[in-house]
């Protein structure tokens, strides 16, 4: 499931959700972002979001069917936030439910990973009157780049 | 044809979308950068180095040299920083 969404989530019924009423779940891997205080050495007070409503969407469902494709799965959930945020907001939240944990843990890992480098979205670190955008950090294509040849672990 | 931009892309350009009748002769993504980046100084200072933008063309990403038509949606944004 796909939820690009500016207000705040609730982490625990999300991932709850992934394994209710479904006996044939063994483990459910989930991971979040928060907004962190520091950007570098300066302090930031504000993060905010800006994404390409339709292809924001697009993109994490392609990636969530990649997912699927990639390894045995009940479900799956990405939710992303836009909008301004604040130091301890959550920003998105991935989660994979299987019937066993190898999976769970390498789906989760996978759809950060692409999201990270593939959904349009684009972060503006604010403090006091000044804002920068972020810029992408080549640290990130190299953990998309282990999944084009780390494939489905069996 | 519709053109939208993204992020610091936007901010240099003034504009985050607009329609364009495309010229004839525009037929690649890196031909329309090179014909907006003359529509005046932000337009030139946001296109003013490629290699530091990336494209969408029907909400899929896309090299510069992929082929665009008049019914085409594309975008110019800086690389994701979303998660």
């Amino acid at each position: 499931m796909i939820k690009v969404q500016r207000e705040d989530f609730d982490y625990a019924g999300e991932v709850a959700a992934l394994s209710e009423g479904n006996p044939g779940v063994g483990g459910v891997c989930a991971f979040s972002g928060l907004v962190r205080d520091m950007a570098g050495d300066s302090q930031i007070d504000s993060m905010t979001l800006e994404h390409y409503p339709g292809m924001t969407e697009k993109s994490l469902a392609d990636i969530e069917a990649e997912a699927h494709r990639r390894w045995p799965l009940e479900k799956t959930l990405i939710i992303h936030r836009y909008g301004r945020l604040e130091p301890g907001d959550q920003i998105v939240l991935v989660a994979a439910s299987s019937a066993h944990r190898d999976a769970a843990f390498d789906a989760c890992r996978f759809l950060i990973d692409w999201l990270k480098t593939k959904a349009p979205f684009w972060k503006l670190e604010g403090s006091g009157d000044a804002t920068q955008w972020v810029e992408a950090k080549e640290s990130d294509n190299k953990s998309h780049d282990r999944w084009l040849t780390d494939k489905k672990k069996e | 044809m519709k053109v939208l931009y993204f992020s610091w892309v936007r901010d240099r350009t003034g504009v985050g979308k607009e329609e364009i009748s495309l010229p004839e002769n525009i037929t690649t993504v890196e031909e329309l950068a090179g014909w907006l980046k003359a529509k005046g100084d932000g337009y030139a200072a946001a296109f003013a180095d490629l290699s530091l933008i990336r494209v969408a063309v029907n909400h899929e990403h896309v090299k510069l040299d992929h082929p665009i038509g008049a019914d085409d949606e594309v975008a110019f944004f800086p690389p994701v920083t979303g998660g």
